[in-house]
């Protein structure tokens, strides 16, 4: 079992939505955030593109932040979701540093922080917080190893795209486009 | 070399989850503060939850407040029955917690006094607030009859006081949602069909092969349903036709983008009308069957051609006549949205009514993917005495201005609180709920004047609001998750109720509105008209008359009823009678011939800005709602001020770059009183810039949003009225820019 998450970059429409739901969800301190929104503009006026894309950790396959963990505090676990032991975490910052999606932030109780996949919601059968909140449903979830999974679904006959794939990373958020 | 990209992250979290440049030291103090909060997620089954309809925007989308077992709200998660919503809230339904938890919100009664010559707030008990306004209010009564009070309301607490005022003896209540919003197509859409839109609007988006977007960035309003039903055919690839200077989010998502010269909107429609008529793209069956008029009409629109319409609105011919087969194409599933907020030009019920005419002739009123035949439940009148006649009501002092006002005209309640003003009938006192009138109302030193002249004003709210500093007294009403309201029972594809309870008691001293209208009530003798002891009485007995009860609303937030008025839509060759003069849908307007409007829309020309001034456009932002959210922390978190967006071209000629703060003056030379970024953009035309509403708040009280990006409605002194419904056309301003400081006679 891998979990994973495509993002519908063609629904999308940068609500922010996911960003807040995961807040509450989680209990994220004011002036953090594990999720956000890039918007991406290209093109000159008139003929303009608008990419927009909800981010994430990207749940890596080849982590280089639980590599780097001095302490072990970073690690994978079932469905390669890639979790923070905060009681482990010494908040030294090295994964921070090594992530090439930006996903990790200093928690102001001492320890990093990153988005979990819900887990204590998959744990009860649920869905990410996000993925339910969205109200354009762009966000899709899943084992990736199942093919009738939602987000193996939505994989199926669509164009997607990694996040800097050069990185070796393998990451688990797939941009449908 | 020049950039062709721009990069940036709307979430305002700087980079990706790094802190808005918070310490990330552990102070142990803190963490033994908050040892009563889990400080990780909580399970659901460990949360209790509560029914609610959300109040954050018009929408009103039904969700369930989850509390935890210290008491705390941790989340509002939508409820999976709501068509307004289908168990997804928009980020500020789930962030409406940050109403909630907003250490600003307004705590106690407060009152007016002056301390050694300075007027100052000073706190105050419910009762000595509440004897106060009840006092005023007899005053006001006695001097100069009780309909010289007058009430400004949105949103739930205005059914309450709404309510007190008819039973205090006043008609005078006026909202922003008339005149500032959609009154113009209500005006339109109901002298072309017999009907208004209304709230939700019944467009059957999630069936439609072509939406026609005029100037509406759904998806940046973020009208929940609405937006979910884009999405759906955003998915399954239907045609999407965006008119708008702007490259809105919806206009990037659709096969069109039609980035129209501002103020020109009408000349595009009439020439569509053109096309389908002399082509023969039109809907012939149903106009044969249910319109009136059509003559008249093709011999108006003769001249209209997409050849003269290009010379307006900079659209090419070949792209307006392409547009029109795609509408026809997809007929009768096609909707040319009527928009919500359509103040604009002055002529904007005009506007409206060409969009109705499209809607006509390409058949879609009544029909599967255009719009639907709405319908509503109505909820039992609580049984109170009649309400006292009224000598007059605002409608009295129009003087045959403005025929189709069927609301009341915020502006016109405004002029006639002016004694100089000369009006037949005087305004002396108001009470104000739920709405923001500095940041709502434009032309600011018409509010400021009227604020002045009037004897007394009583301000209730939850957040010190810039309105709350023009108050006498100022009444602290609870957030939405804290108290019982009305039943929302807003009209859809199926007649539906919600309920909304409080999740707990009301933090600091606040109160509910209906508390406090009753408590007036009581203390102008009017206690007849609040008989019972909480509002909860009330809503039991309007459920049990509608076959449920309050315990069983408690436990299912929302149900839906049968439809009792026929289906959703016209059947093939149906006989249907339209609720207009003819009954039938007019294409040639019978009630604007019979008060001397034109039957049928004309373009008219509307002034352009001069050289080095920009069209002032303004909008919204998905994760707030116009002024009243920018304080709440979930929702600050996501956007903390607005910028004004300029075209790269421009921006050279000015040496403008991303980020550099601006201050923005209009046409008669008043300067925004704080600086706003600016953003460059290829995503806007180059004779317009864009701002999102609702920034700019100069209470201080509101610590997080004060002075952050500047306000729109400041800049709109250009007011161009709606002849026919007073509606407050506001996109006739225009701004240049300041890079400098503004001295103090540039603000003066």
């Amino acid at each position: 079992m891998r979990y994973a998450m495509a993002i519908d970059t063609k629904k999308c429409v940068g609500c922010s939505d996911c960003v807040v739901a995961c807040q509450t969800e989680n209990n994220v301190p004011h002036g953090y955030c594990r999720d956000w929104i890039v918007e991406n503009v290209s093109g000159a006026y008139p003929i303009v593109e608008i990419e927009l894309r909800s981010e994430r950790c990207n749940h890596c396959e080849n982590a280089p932040c639980v590599r780097c963990c001095p302490t072990g505090a970073s690690h994978t676990v079932e469905g390669g979701i890639v979790m923070v032991t905060h009681d482990e975490c010494i908040g030294c910052g090295a994964c921070i540093q090594s992530c090439p999606y930006d996903a990790r932030y200093s928690h102001p109780d001492g320890y990093v922080d990153k988005c979990t996949f819900c887990q204590h919601r998959l744990e009860k059968g649920q869905n990410t917080a996000c993925v339910d909140v969205c109200p354009t449903k762009c966000l899709h979830f899943g084992d990736i190893e199942d093919p009738y999974s939602d987000v193996s679904l939505a994989l199926k006959n669509r164009s997607w795209k990694v996040l800097a794939p050069e990185a070796g990373t393998k990451p688990q958020l797939y941009f449908l486009t | 070399m020049k950039t062709r990209r721009e990069f940036i992250k709307i979430s305002a979290v700087g980079a990706g989850a790094a802190a808005i440049g918070l310490s990330t030291i552990n102070i142990a103090g803190l963490k033994l503060a908050n040892a009563a909060i889990d400080q990780t997620a909580v399970s659901d089954e460990e949360m209790t939850s509560f029914p609610t309809y959300c109040e954050v925007c018009f929408w009103k989308c039904a969700g369930w407040t989850y509390v935890d077992k210290h008491k705390n709200i941790r989340k509002i998660i939508g409820n999976k029955e709501d068509p307004h919503c289908n168990g997804r809230l928009c980020p500020r339904g789930t962030g409406g917690v940050g109403m909630y938890t907003d250490e600003d919100r307004l705590k106690t009664p407060l009152i007016r006094e002056t301390v050694n010559g300075e007027q100052v707030f000073r706190k105050a008990s419910w009762k000595e607030a509440l004897d106060l306004v009840a006092s005023k209010m007899k005053d006001v009564a006695d001097k100069y009859g009780p309909e010289s009070f007058a009430l400004f309301n949105h949103g739930a607490p205005g059914e309450h006081f709404k309510h007190l005022l008819h039973a205090y003896g006043s008609e005078n209540e006026g909202e922003p949602a008339w005149a500032q919003c959609r009154g113009p197509r209500e005006v339109g859409f109901s002298a072309t069909f017999g009907s208004w839109i209304g709230s939700p609007e019944p467009t059957d988006i999630r069936d439609t092969n072509c939406l026609v977007l005029i100037g509406s960035h759904i998806g940046e309003n973020m009208h929940n349903g609405q937006v979910q039903e884009v999405a759906d055919i955003i998915g399954r690839n239907a045609t999407i036709i965006t008119v708008d200077p702007r490259l809105s989010t919806v206009a990037s998502k659709s096969k069109y983008w039609l980035p129209i010269k501002p103020a020109t909107d009408l000349a595009l429609l009439l020439s569509w009308i053109h096309v389908l008529i002399y082509e023969g793209l039109f809907n012939k069956d149903y106009v044969e069957q249910y319109t009136m008029g059509f003559e008249q009409l093709k011999e108006h629109v003769k001249d209209m051609t997409p050849e003269w319409a290009y010379g307006i609105t900079t659209i090419e011919p070949s792209i307006i006549r392409k547009t029109a087969r795609e509408m026809a194409n997809a007929a009768p599933a096609v909707i040319v949205h009527p928009g919500r907020h359509v103040v604009w030009y002055g002529d904007d019920s005009q506007r409206e009514r060409a969009i109705a005419i499209l809607n006509a002739l390409l058949g879609s009123w009544g029909k599967r993917g255009g719009f639907y035949f709405k319908e509503a439940i109505s909820v039992p009148k609580y049984p109170h005495p009649q309400y006292p006649h009224t000598e007059w009501s605002w409608k009295d002092n129009l003087d045959g201005k403005y025929p189709l006002s069927s609301m009341a005209i915020t502006t016109e309640l405004l002029a006639a609180s002016i004694p100089e003003f000369g009006y037949k009938h005087q305004i002396k006192a108001w009470m104000v709920a739920g709405t923001n009138l500095p940041l709502t109302i434009p032309n600011k030193e018409l509010f400021k004047t009227a604020a002045e002249a009037v004897e007394f004003i009583v301000v209730v709210d939850t957040m010190p609001m810039d309105i709350t500093g023009y108050a006498d007294v100022v009444l602290p009403e609870c957030t939405y998750l804290e108290r019982y309201d009305t039943l929302r029972a807003a009209p859809h594809r199926e007649p539906n109720i919600a309920i909304r309870m409080p999740a707990v008691e009301p933090k600091y001293e606040t109160k509910p509105s209906w508390w406090i209208a009753k408590q007036l009530g009581e203390r102008l003798g009017l206690g007849d008209f609040f008989d019972y002891d909480d509002f909860s009485e009330v809503l039991d007995w309007q459920l049990k008359k509608m076959g449920t009860s309050l315990d069983e609303m408690k436990k299912i937030g929302i149900k839906m009823f049968n439809r009792k008025s026929g289906p959703l839509y016209l059947a093939d060759g149906e006989e249907y009678h339209f609720n207009t003069n003819s009954g039938k849908i007019e294409l040639y307007s019978t009630e604007f011939a019979e008060l001397g409007f034109d039957p049928m829309p004309k373009f008219t020309k509307h002034p352009e800005p001069e050289d080095g001034f920009y069209r002032l456009i303004y909008g919204r932002a998905p994760m707030h709602t116009f002024s009243r959210t920018s304080n709440n922390h979930n929702l600050f978190d996501l956007m903390n001020e607005n910028s004004v967006w300029i075209n790269p071209k421009v921006a050279e000629l000015w040496d403008l770059k991303t980020g550099q703060k601006i201050w923005l003056q209009n046409q008669d030379g008043i300067v925004s009183t704080f600086p706003i970024k600016v953003r460059v953009t290829e995503r806007i035309r180059w004779d317009s810039v864009y701002m999102v509403h609702g920034f700019g708040h100069d209470n201080k009280k509101l610590t997080r949003t004060f002075g952050r990006g500047a306000s729109d409605t400041q800049l709109i002194t250009n007011v161009m009225v709606d002849p026919m419904m007073g509606g407050t056309g506001m996109r006739g301003n225009f701004v240049t820019f300041i890079t400098e400081k503004p001295g103090k006679e540039a603000e003066a």
